[in-house]
Order: structure tokens, then sequence, then C-alpha cells
């Protein structure tokens, strides 16, 4: 996923606890939801371009997942929030 | 495609007219009720249909999906609830109208609700397709309501698609 940055790049391991390792959101292939719709909702709620948008889902599509956002556990779980309401099928793990 | 995009059309800045046959009006004023009572009495039943809606966060920690769900829950249970109270108010009035971006938003995420409950029940795959429903199986009437659902999620997510 070229679309999302590796967070530890650059960073002194040392100075970060396991509590400061960041979160990535991802969502899984579900055979429900269009793809059109999937595009839609990560426009719409991470406000990514419909070239970016589309990518994401043709990789949840094809490759059964993507990683579609990253960041500190709270943002983490107000985007897994919002994705569900939306009826997506997002999970979060720590990186 | 040609006859279903006139059902939503979008007018102008956050403005759009959903128009619907009065039979899908019908058809959405029984179905929305059922997916009502399924979020009001399925989630102490733990009713397996629900699984999409209510999904776990946490796939790799229980304890930390049981905090995520003991937090969340009631909220994104309401969030439904209100999308509802959106798409029946309408219904309730005519067979559509004008409509929010917002509105048109909660149209879009209690059909595609009903599509998750449905295409649960129905253990959809991957490769189903539209024209493959056998006329003589039993569920077929349910193949052709998911079906539907599912261009109307479509001309939805176009007419919003032109807000972006």
């Amino acid at each position: 996923m070229p679309e999302v940055a590796d967070p530890d790049v650059g960073l002194d391991e040392d100075e970060f606890t396991e509590e400061d390792r960041p979160w990535v959101v991802l969502v899984w292939n579900d055979p429900i939801n269009l793809m059109s719709y999937v595009s839609f909702v990560f426009r719409k709620l991470f406000g990514y371009s419909q070239a970016k948008a589309d990518s994401l889902m043709l990789d949840v599509h094809e490759k059964g997942r993507a990683a579609v956002s990253n960041g500190p556990r709270e943002k983490a779980e107000l985007d897994v929030f919002r994705l569900h309401e939306h009826g997506l099928w997002a999970t979060m793990e720590q990186q | 495609m040609g006859l279903f995009t006139k059902r939503v059309k979008r007018l102008g800045t956050d403005r759009f007219r959903i128009t619907l046959p009065t039979h899908e009006a019908e058809l959405l004023r029984t179905l929305l009720p059922q997916l009502r009572g399924l979020l009001t009495t399925g989630l102490s039943e733990n009713d397996p249909s629900l699984n999409r809606l209510f999904p776990t966060a946490y796939a790799n920690d229980p304890e930390l999906d049981a905090g995520y769900q003991a937090l969340v829950r009631d909220e994104l249970l309401e969030k439904r609830f209100a999308s509802l109270d959106v798409i029946e108010t309408l219904l309730a009035e005519a067979d559509g109208g004008e409509v929010s971006g917002e509105e048109l938003s909660a149209w879009m995420r209690a059909i595609n609700d009903l599509r998750l409950v449905l295409g649960t029940r129905l253990d959809v795959g991957e490769d189903d397709d539209p024209s493959d429903i056998d006329p003589e199986d039993p569920e077929a009437q349910a193949w052709a309501i998911y079906h539907y659902l599912a261009m109307l999620v479509s001309v939805i997510v176009d007419a919003l698609t032109e807000e972006l």
C-alpha cells in the first residue's frame, strides 16, 4: 500500500513506548457492499481522491483487505466506528 | 441503469430529489420496519444476521474488543435508528421528495443496512449475479429484493458522488 506511509521511518524506536506505536485501520473484502459504495465511503470519510479511493477499494476487492488509515488508537477507533456506521467490515491492529 | 438514475437526481448544491414508483416505496415501507424490529430485539438475541452491522473492531484482541463494543455499540445502534427515522419519515409522507445530502446519506446507510442483513441471510457469495436468479428458488423474491436494493444504493452513491 504505497498510499500509507510507514510511520516508523526515521523515528528512534527507543523514544517510543508500546502505547505510542500507531494503529492501522483495515477494511476487509465482503461480497455484499458494492464497489462504488466502498469507494464513495472512503472518499467521504477520509477525503481521498476518486483515484486513491478506487485504488484502496480494488485492494480490498482483489487482495482481501487494505489499510485505509492509521494513527493513534483514539483516531483509529473513530475511523473504525465511522466505517462500521457505513456497514464496512473494518478492524484495527497495532503496527 | 438509465431508468434507475431517475429515481435519485441531484438538483443543486445539497439538494436531491428522490422519486420512487409507488410499489417500490411500498416495499421499503414494508422492509424498513422489519430492520427496525431486528435492531430492537436482535442484538440481545445475538441474531447472526446483524453480525455485519456490528462487527468486531479488534480482530486480534478479544479483551480490547469487548471494551470497544461496550463503549460504542449503543451509539452505533442509535446512528442506525437515526438513519431509519429519516427514511421512514419521508416515506410516510410520500413516495419520495426533496432531501439534503445528509438525509440522502441516511437513506443510503439504511438501505445498505437492509442489504447487509438480507445478504447475510442469503449467504451471498462473491459471484452471485442478478441474472442467475432461479425463479423456482424459494428465495427468488428475496434475491430480487436484494438486487433491487443494490441498484438503489448505486444510484444514491452516483448522486452523492456528484456533490463531492
